[in-house]
């Protein structure tokens, strides 16, 4: 199905001898945003490391826009935005420091925004202190301030709202309702109870796991 | 296939802007932590001071020694520096945006360890001479030290991320690498050090120079590729 944007069939995983999902099957369609469940540990994190390429320790098939994801490595990078569960927000650099690195590496995203995303994300004035400097949540602001300059079709967030207050949760509610009217998909992981009226779609890992098969 | 030629300027230009961007970014995050700078030194300069003092203050004697001292030495604090290299990136998910990054891994892999074979490999070949006057090192050895050091660190460097980048992943990996890693060192180690010698007898070092830059070579076409694996590994589990 070419329309859909990434497809997963069959995928196991095992970890330390415990089956984590088995026979996991779901496609994300552009405008889709879906949202991983489960009790800690029953695999968010490592389903959001195989789904965006970092772990290899899968069985099953994963396909980017209808292709072999293994094939179209290149492309599937370049469309993806992966938030993990480190910020990769480098403590003595500034925001903007941090945000010029991230820009040179991927080559879609315009350097000169990069002022406006550190002020949608709130951090006006922040600019130039070292991140050690910053609070936790202003840290995992920086890095969700990539979110403002991506022009990737796929979010993978892995608890993109941990140490973000009220207010930042409401505002990047309405960037992931925004970015799938758009015509982008969003997976990701949250303990929050999402308030996006939308078309939100809920994967429950603890019903996957071998255990309940 | 004007547009072709612009596009393909274009990627040309992201990608030395992406080189750049990385040394950059390497420079200043060794600067602002200047511990980490300052300790490979630190630990070079020390092994000179000790070495006197324990062995013979006898000048003779330690010229004899110093081209094998100050090259293992070097040796010694490359590796010392070399577990830190893709430590932080790793705990704090750099690494992660670095692999899922659509710009080719080698590339940044090379101006991360040329930046930082800049700040200890080079500054090391700086101090040298210093350290050669410190052990009695006659004046006809220092250009060959100079030289052999100014070829044969950046190899260093290069097999050293490589044991870097494979024990990443591990809690205590800086003693893997060195296990890894100093059998790779050796034949560095050996021409390093003759070198030197030659250089002192005043025997032709061109051959042994010759020797270090195919290692250099070897190193530069060959590490970068294979310290890109050794992250995809590392990272995958």
């Amino acid at each position: 199905m070419p329309d859909q944007l990434l497809t997963v069939q069959n995928l196991f995983c095992e970890r330390d001898d415990r089956v984590l999902f088995n026979r996991l099957g779901f496609s994300v369609a552009p405008g889709e945003i879906i949202q991983i469940e489960g009790q800690n540990g029953s695999g968010k994190t490592t389903l959001m490391r195989i789904l965006s390429g970092l772990s290899r320790h899968y069985e099953g098939d994963i396909f980017w826009r209808g292709e072999p994801v293994e094939q179209v490595r290149d492309d599937f990078c370049r469309d993806l935005l992966y938030f993990g569960h480190q910020a990769g927000v480098k403590a003595v650099l500034t925001p903007q420091e941090n945000l010029r690195w991230y820009a040179a590496l991927s080559p879609a995203i315009n350097a000169a925004d990069i002022d406006h995303a550190l002020e949608q994300v709130g951090l006006r004035g922040f600019e130039d202190v070292p991140c050690h400097s910053l609070s936790a949540g202003q840290n995992r602001r920086v890095s969700l301030a990539r979110l403002y300059l991506s022009k990737a079709p796929l979010w993978i967030l892995d608890e993109p709202f941990t140490a973000i207050d009220k207010k930042g949760v409401a505002a990047k509610e309405a960037l992931l309702l925004r970015h799938a009217q758009r015509g982008g998909s969003v997976i990701l992981t949250t303990h929050h109870e999402l308030g996006i009226r939308g078309p939100v779609r809920k994967i429950n890992l603890d019903q996957c796991a071998g255990t309940s098969t | 296939m004007t547009m072709q030629t612009n596009s393909e300027d274009l990627q040309r230009q992201s990608l030395s802007g992406l080189f750049w961007a990385t040394c950059r970014r390497e420079y200043l995050l060794s600067f602002r932590r200047k511990s980490d700078l300052v300790n490979p030194l630190i630990f070079f300069l020390m092994v000179a001071t000790l070495f006197p003092l324990g062995v013979s203050p006898e000048p003779g004697f330690l010229a004899q020694l110093a081209p094998g001292v100050v090259w293992v030495a070097a040796l010694l604090s490359t590796l010392l520096s070399m577990d830190a290299l893709f430590r932080s990136d790793y705990e704090d998910g750099s690494l992660e945006q670095l692999l899922l990054s659509p710009q080719p891994l080698f590339l940044v892999v090379l101006a991360k360890v040329l930046a930082h074979w800049s700040v200890t490999g080079l500054a090391l070949t700086v101090m040298a001479p210093l350290l050669g006057l410190m052990l009695f090192l006659p004046a006809e050895g220092m250009p060959g030290l100079m030289l052999s050091l100014l070829l044969g660190t950046p190899t260093l460097s290069l097999v050293g991320a490589i044991g870097a980048a494979l024990t990443v992943g591990l809690r205590k990996g800086g003693v893997l690498i060195s296990l890894l890693v100093l059998p790779l060192y050796i034949p560095v180690l050996i021409f390093g050090s003759s070198a030197v010698q030659a250089a002192v007898t005043g025997l032709p070092l061109g051959g042994y120079l010759a020797l270090l830059g195919a290692l250099l070579a070897l190193a530069l076409g060959l590490a970068p590729l294979a310290i890109s694996a050794a992250l995809r590994i590392s990272m995958s589990s």
